[in-house]
């Protein structure tokens, strides 16, 4: 079995998120980016499938900030290949990483392939649907468990409401993965390094489109009343006697 | 409390005085020597162990001193989490020897690395490089690591300090000061003293109070200083000593490649364990520079310090020797010199002191595995060393490693001592008698 999971970098949420001058976009500039935290799940669960059953999973990452990091922990965590996909912004709407992963992944004749459910900077839509429709294959999303049967999958998808369905879905597949079986697993720095020396990432050109979409205007979110901090009992005995509470 | 035999180890056969054993008579070459005086056994079996855990172990490199251990148990007397549990090289050497592994075991990560039994070693069974060997082993393999210890693996990795917080607020602390500190990544300029700050100083709270602290003293003393800003990066030799060689060296890189953009003459630390990676590690990754931990650039300047001490700190102060100033490195004078420079202090020293000091815990990554050990151990390193603080009679505990105040300050309130003892670093007391 192959799998192919296409790797999105995002913003990292440890920084302050501030919107650049042009107003229509944020400020990369001094921004740590990270790998989408569920598509590490889909990566865990990939490898997981791997252990269990036998399979070469094959990571692809956008050319970017982080795409030599991404993929060469991905190799260290034990991904078989490492793909950096060139011709579109790393930091591109969906709609145009579709595109390009797409054009990537349709020649690897891939059976499953996992990415993450969302991302943070999801702004036209999820990268798995929109990828399936590029690639012309079905797609659950959504999805927590994956057991393989023969030219099949099961899956378990999440609804809301505690509801949970099972599915079968022919392969191939393209599958959003909401959470991997387990925590995914550390990459030591050490190995990562050793990775670093000893394999070679192959490269990939694509062609991006037009995006379907722009950002006219993006302000961080309108502020509230404010907050303010009492220092001692006493003065929450104020406020509370003012607010007529007491 | 602890499993010594794993179910795969076959036990030896007791030697027992039964016939089936002993022989009737004692015939050596053709030579009958039968007498109450002499008996004679068929061969036993004296070993049905498995040699191959410890092959496994002294066949890393780095491992090979864990063979020439002899058992006597001078390590297993000042092994400080022996004292709290059951642990120590001589343990681990025989637990080795009777087949049970080690890098698939709890007890690889319970060794904080403070070289009490080095120290008192015969053989020199140097667990301060078997440790780390291993623990890479497992590591790289991923068996069995504690929780903990890769969640601050991850941290350091992803942003270079073990809180996970964001590079760029590592000068947070700075800007409640009323002067301004040179921060070299944003403005470079020559200094004599780059000043080397550290995580803890910089993210922790407590840490924080020590860091103006320093930089307040600096600032009196007209000590020409400047930081490396959020350019800093975690010195990583916790890190190395917990199992990630590699993590250590990508942050020694980046910090030496730091280091080698400005022009200083020295470089002074927060802490003994940016001490030790600075003097002895990084020199072998191309990053030479001298350095002093802070005590010791306050100690050569001692005389300058002193007039400036004018207010009173009238308490009763014990120190904590950090392993990694002390046994580790030798010093352990600078911070008794300062101290003793206080005017009003009633310095005494605690029974376990100086080459005898007693871990806190926090080394070799233990400052990350306090939820790990808590099945390991009876107490806490640091509420031991807590006890010995109230029991010689001080009021004060003062540290000079930022790792400690956290760590002795939760002891004092786990131990029931809050109100009785108060944890300070030097460099808060000094400032305190600034005025």
């Amino acid at each position: 079995m192959k799998i192919a999971v296409p790797l999105k970098q995002v913003p990292d949420l440890v920084e302050d998120l501030e919107v650049a001058a042009s107003g229509t976009a944020l400020d990369f500039d001094g921004l740590k980016m990270k790998l989408n935290e569920f598509d590490e799940h889909a990566l865990e669960e990939a490898l997981l499938l791997k252990e269990a059953s036998g399979a070469e999973v094959v990571a692809l990452a956008i050319a970017g900030a982080e795409a030599d990091r991404m993929l060469f922990t991905a190799l260290a965590k034990g991904a078989d290949k490492a793909v950096k996909v060139s011709g579109v912004d790393a930091n591109a709407d969906n709609h145009a990483l579709a595109q390009a992963f797409a054009a990537a992944i349709g020649p690897l004749g891939a059976d499953l392939i996992l990415t993450g459910v969302q991302s943070a900077s999801d702004r036209d839509g999820q990268l798995a649907p929109l990828l399936a429709a590029r690639l012309g294959l079905p797609c659950v999303s959504v999805v927590t468990g994956v057991q393989p049967q023969g030219k099949a999958v099961l899956l378990k998808k999440e609804y809301s409401g505690g509801v949970m369905a099972e599915f079968e879905a022919d392969l191939p597949v393209v599958l959003g993965i909401q959470a991997a079986r387990q925590t995914p697993r550390y990459a030591p720095v050490s190995k990562v390094r050793q990775v670093q020396q000893s394999a070679k990432l192959e490269d990939f050109a694509a062609s991006g489109g037009a995006a379907p979409s722009q950002v006219v205007k993006m302000a961080p979110p309108p502020r509230g009343q404010g907050c303010k901090m009492l220092k001692s009992a006493d003065e929450l005995l104020a406020v509370l006697k003012e607010k007529g509470v007491v | 409390m602890t499993l010594v035999f794993e179910h795969s180890m076959k036990r030896p056969q007791r030697a027992r005085h039964t016939s089936s054993v002993q022989k009737e008579s004692a015939i050596v070459d053709g030579i009958d020597i039968s007498g109450h005086w002499n008996k004679m056994y068929a061969p036993r079996e004296i070993t049905a162990y498995d040699p191959g855990a410890l092959d496994r172990v002294t066949a890393i490199p780095g491992a090979e001193s864990m063979g020439w251990c002899y058992q006597c148990g001078k390590c297993i007397g000042v092994c400080p989490v022996d004292n709290v549990g059951d642990y120590g090289p001589r343990k681990l050497f025989r637990k080795l020897q009777m087949g049970q592994d080690l890098i698939n075991n709890p007890d690889l990560w319970q060794c904080t690395t403070c070289m009490n039994c080095l120290r008192v070693c015969p053989k020199e069974v140097d667990m301060i490089k078997i440790m780390p060997a291993v623990r890479a082993q497992a590591v790289l393999d991923g068996t069995n690591v504690p929780q903990e210890l890769q969640d601050m693996f991850r941290n350091v990795a992803e942003y270079g300090n073990p809180m996970g917080e964001s590079a760029r607020k590592r000068v947070r602390w700075a800007k409640d000061l009323d002067f301004e500190v040179k921060d070299l990544s944003k403005a470079p300029q020559p200094v004599e003293t780059l000043w080397f700050v550290g995580d803890y100083y910089a993210y922790h709270g407590r840490g924080n109070d020590a860091a103006r602290a320093m930089a307040r003293v600096f600032n009196r003393m007209g000590v020409d200083f400047g930081i490396l800003g959020s350019e800093e990066r975690c010195d990583g030799d916790s890190q190395r000593l917990a199992g990630e060689p590699g993590l250590f060296q990508m942050l020694a890189e980046h910090n030496i490649e730091q280091f080698k953009k400005h022009d200083f003459q020295h470089v002074v630390v927060s802490d003994p364990h940016a001490y030790n990676a600075l003097k002895n590690e990084y020199p072998k990754l191309g990053g030479a520079f001298t350095v002093f931990h802070y005590t010791q650039l306050l100690d050569q300047r001692l005389e300058r310090l002193r007039p400036l001490l004018t207010k009173r700190f009238e308490k009763k102060v014990t120190f904590h020797d950090p392993c990694y100033l002390g046994r580790h490195n030798g010093e352990y004078d600078a911070p008794r010199a300062l101290l003793n420079a206080v005017p009003g202090i009633q310095f005494g020293e605690m029974i376990r002191c100086r080459e005898q000091g007693y871990c806190c815990g926090g080394g070799g990554g233990g400052m990350w595995l306090d939820g790990f050990m808590s099945d390991h151990v009876g107490e806490r390193l640091s509420e031991n060393r807590v006890r010995e603080a109230v029991a010689v009679g001080a009021e004060v505990l003062a540290v000079c490693c930022s790792y400690e105040v956290s760590r002795f300050e939760d002891a004092v309130k786990s131990t029931g001592n809050e109100g009785k003892l108060q944890v300070l670093d030097i460099i808060e007391i000094l400032d305190h008698c600034m005025g």
